[in-house]
């Protein structure tokens, strides 16, 4: 599968790199080209400067060709947008949001988004363990 | 009308201050307190502090009965996100984006932004108006998603069309004049029978595409 990381944060150098280790073709997009050195040394797909609410910086990520997006970058509002137009311009099959706030998450499921949202998460997981 | 303006830089406080000025009913929502507090010294308690894309803030400001929705932070993600969320949640009728980058005007439209408003689009749409154009010719508006315009063309003594009558001037398709401002300045509403002279300046509607073959009808000797 070919797939399109945006945001090199920690989540997306990890996801890129287990998805790498899984057989996945993986490219990653940010706007600071700092966030790569999170990379591990040994990947070997695409790190790639550019705004992914950019539609020509996704088109020269080569986002045409790919069977998923995942917008991981820290802000919501920037997720939302890069998915929204990863689906509905660019048609890519998997599209997934990551989305903190479970206010605007909940609204954007609504909407037919594929989201994630870590706070949610996280306090689900608190209280199973309580 | 009860009108949400989100963003209080240059443009969201220009535009709180004149639509006050009409009587509307404003709110102005910003994170920043310290600048809504500038503002609110002059005028009068119209301000929200907090993120306008977080559903609660949106809450408090009672935009379930807003009439119209103004997003205009410095940010088109933002902007877009405030506007859906007013939308889909608080199902205001209208919602308006201010937009920097110019591709997203067509985007936003489709993630169901009614209005996209940019300084870019208008600067480069009076460019284009100013630039290219046929010498008689004035672009007065362009309509219906930008494949018709309504252009002011005024008739030199040479043209091949002084003393026609309008029944009598073959125009390019889908082009109609719509007003006659004759030479003295007097306003006409052209008939069949109206014969034009030099001098004379014709409104008329058309298709964009035919803007030159139309310049040539009325302006070829």
């Amino acid at each position: 599968m070919k797939v399109l990381v945006m945001g090199c944060g920690r989540v997306g150098a990890h996801l890129a790199s287990l998805l790498e280790r899984d057989g996945h073709e993986v490219t990653l997009l940010d706007v600071d080209a700092s966030s790569f050195s999170k990379l591990p040394h040994t990947f070997k797909g695409n790190a790639l400067l550019g705004d992914g609410t950019d539609e020509d910086a996704l088109r020269r990520a080569g986002i045409e060709g790919m069977d998923a997006f995942a917008a991981l970058t820290e802000a919501d509002n920037t997720n939302i947008m890069a998915a929204q137009i990863a689906k509905s311009v660019f048609n890519i099959p998997k599209v997934v949001c990551r989305v903190y706030d479970p206010t605007r998450e909940e609204l954007y499921r609504e909407l037919g988004l594929d989201t994630v949202c870590p706070t949610a998460l996280i306090a689900e997981s608190v209280i199973k363990r309580l | 009308m009860y009108i949400v303006i989100v963003g209080a830089g240059n443009v969201g406080y220009h535009l709180a201050k004149a639509v006050l000025s009409k009587g509307h009913e404003v709110l102005l929502i910003d994170r920043d307190v310290a600048t809504l507090d500038r503002i609110e010294d002059e005028l009068g308690s119209i301000g929200l502090e907090g993120d306008a894309c977080e559903a609660d803030t949106l809450e408090e400001a009672g935009t379930a009965r807003a009439d119209l929705f103004v997003a205009v932070t410095e940010q088109d993600a933002d902007n877009l996100v405030a506007c859906q969320i007013a939308k889909h949640r608080f199902k205001v009728p209208r919602t308006v984006a201010r937009i920097t980058d110019l591709k997203n005007e067509p985007l936003f439209r489709k993630l169901g932004v009614d209005v996209t408003v940019s300084s870019t689009i208008l600067i480069l749409q009076y460019i284009e108006s100013q630039t290219s154009k046929p010498p008689f010719l004035t672009r007065l508006a362009v309509l219906k998603g930008s494949e018709r315009e309504m252009v002011d063309v005024r008739i030199p003594p040479t043209s091949a069309v002084v003393g026609k009558k309008i029944r009598d001037i073959t125009l390019p398709q889908n082009s109609l004049i719509i007003l006659l401002i004759r030479r003295d300045e007097r306003i006409q509403l052209p008939t069949s029978t109206t014969a034009l002279e030099a001098g004379d300046r014709v409104v008329v509607v058309g298709d964009r595409s035919s803007e030159a073959s139309l310049h040539q009808a009325l302006t070829g000797s």
